[in-house]
């Protein structure tokens, strides 16, 4: 594996933040509300991200949304590829997702496999009444048609390069970066 | 349930086939143990299937009876979505003479992916994972050799139960001899951490018991003191006829366990037992059914085990 070298910042812990109490407030703009609504965090990084959108619309709205976290390890589409077999991890939901308008939240949104599989474990879970996607990073370079309802900011990369979305409750701080795979 | 342990670290996996546990290390299994939670966690969805095995052909070959080991790897098998082959040895050519090797290559030649192997015979599943080119092998328990997927849900009951394992007290009683259960447990409970005691007739010991790093107490409520986990093995009925016990009345009396002698355990010890019971032998009714009781939990523990050993050694490209 090629080495990553960090290239540049693209949000600072505060710009992050920012960019987190925005789409936790389109979240309850476009779900008109906290009604019936449940958020649900894609591992790893997804999951705090969810989280912290919880957080926030409790300050506003006083009101606690249901918040999941979703692991994609077993409905991966590159398994039969791969030597090594990646780490499960959990799949938690408070309640049952049927009939719920679902907000899924993830770091990085870049081939759209990962929320493919997303949507596949979802409906294995239960039939939410609806389904939306809220990214911090869209990246480009679509493989499946996917498109997010929220997105933070939009990046045009290149595909030798790597954004990471570093949350403090996993890598001690909180920045967005770009990084650059050597040749 | 006690707190779990936090989440295992990433782990490179190297076990493909798995014959034996004596080559594991303690952090192997402890990630085995968070990957069955996982699995487990499949178990209580409506939906009690996942597609991360599809497309693959598992064959469950059973030259012995086991039906509820067989079930158990068929039902992880088909939650992960794999393709499942039932070959049992009645009928099957090898009663018509194929040799284990040519059996090998047959199995191969349809493709199979993982072959989940009982024998009765010590070292089958190593020699038939030596002549497969491709697939796998996962033993099911090879005659009183090894029997590793019982430890590892044996190792993930207890775990769920009491937290981190090292240096809590185990007690097995019993048949120790002829078990491979014992022999797996021995391995697995020990590779963890834990303080092993064997317990049983002295004909159904082996001979050097310090050389498994355990010890022998040949009166069970002394073996089961401060024991946080009493493991009762299944007595076969027909090894009173080999003269290595008396009676089963005098066997109970002696080593079964009823709640007189869990009362010498720690208190709230768990009562294990591998299945299928021999109520009034090695277990009374009162502990079987009991509150100290996680038999029941160990069957369940049994699927999701297999399932993660299933995902881990057995997906993947090859």
């Amino acid at each position: 594996m090629a080495e990553l070298r960090e290239k540049a910042q693209l949000m600072s812990a505060q710009d992050l933040n920012r960019v987190i109490r925005r789409i936790a407030n389109e979240i309850v703009e476009q779900n008109k509300g906290t009604d019936n609504m449940m958020l649900v965090g894609i591992h790893r990084r997804g999951v705090y991200l969810a989280r912290r959108i919880q957080k926030i619309i409790e300050e506003v709205e006083g009101v606690k949304v249901p918040c999941g976290e979703l692991d994609i390890t077993l409905y991966r589409d590159d398994l039969t590829t791969l030597f090594e077999q990646p780490m499960v991890h959990s799949t938690r939901m408070p309640q049952d997702i049927s009939g719920k308008k679902v907000f899924l939240v993830d770091d990085v949104l870049y081939t759209g496999r990962t929320v493919r599989a997303a949507l596949e474990a979802l409906v294995d879970l239960g039939r939410p009444a609806q389904v939306q996607l809220a990214v911090i990073i869209d990246r480009g370079h679509r493989e499946l048609p996917i498109h997010a309802d929220i997105c933070g900011k939009n990046v045009p990369t290149s595909k030798n390069e790597v954004i990471e979305v570093r949350v403090s409750e996993l890598d001690g701080k909180d920045e967005v970066v770009i990084c650059e795979r050597d040749a | 349930m006690s707190a779990m342990p936090s989440e295992a670290g990433q782990m490179v996996w190297r076990h493909k086939s798995v014959i034996d546990l004596d080559t594991w290390t303690k952090e192997e299994l402890y990630f085995l143990l968070d990957q069955a939670r996982h699995m487990e966690n499949v178990m209580d969805r409506p939906i009690k299937k996942v597609p991360v095995l599809r497309g693959k052909m598992c064959v469950n070959l059973f030259f012995e009876n086991s039906t509820r080991t067989r079930v158990s790897f068929e039902l992880a098998e088909k939650m992960l979505s794999a393709d499942v082959v039932n070959w049992s040895v009645s009928g099957s050519s090898t009663a018509k003479g194929e040799t284990m090797r040519d059996t090998a290559w047959t199995l191969e030649a349809m493709g199979a992916d993982i072959v989940v192997m009982r024998h009765g015979a010590v070292g089958a599943p190593q020699y038939l994972a030596s002549k497969l080119k491709r697939a796998i092998v996962l033993n099911a328990g090879d005659g009183t050799h090894a029997h590793p997927t019982q430890a590892l849900l044996d190792l993930y009951t207890a775990w769920k139960h009491l937290g981190p394992l090292e240096g809590k007290k185990i007690a097995l009683i019993g048949d120790v001899l002829h078990s491979r259960v014992a022999r797996s447990d021995v391995i697995g409970f020990k590779t963890i951490g834990c303080d092993v005691v064997l317990s049983g007739p002295p004909t159904m010991m082996p001979r050097d018991v310090e050389a498994l790093g355990c010890k022998y107490e040949r009166d069970p409520r002394k073996a089961v003191e401060g024991a946080e986990m009493v493991y009762l093995l299944r007595i076969q009925r027909e090894r009173q006829q080999d003269g290595l016990f008396p009676s089963v009345d005098e066997y109970h009396t002696w080593w079964g366990a009823d709640e007189d002698l869990m009362s010498y355990a720690k208190p709230g010890a768990l009562a294990m037992h591998p299945g299928p019971i021999n109520r009034g032998v090695e277990i009374a009714s009162e502990v079987a059914d009991g509150h100290q009781s996680v038999i029941l939990e160990q069957v369940r523990s049994g699927v999701a085990i297999r399932m993660a050993l299933l995902y881990l050694c057995g997906g993947g490209a090859r």
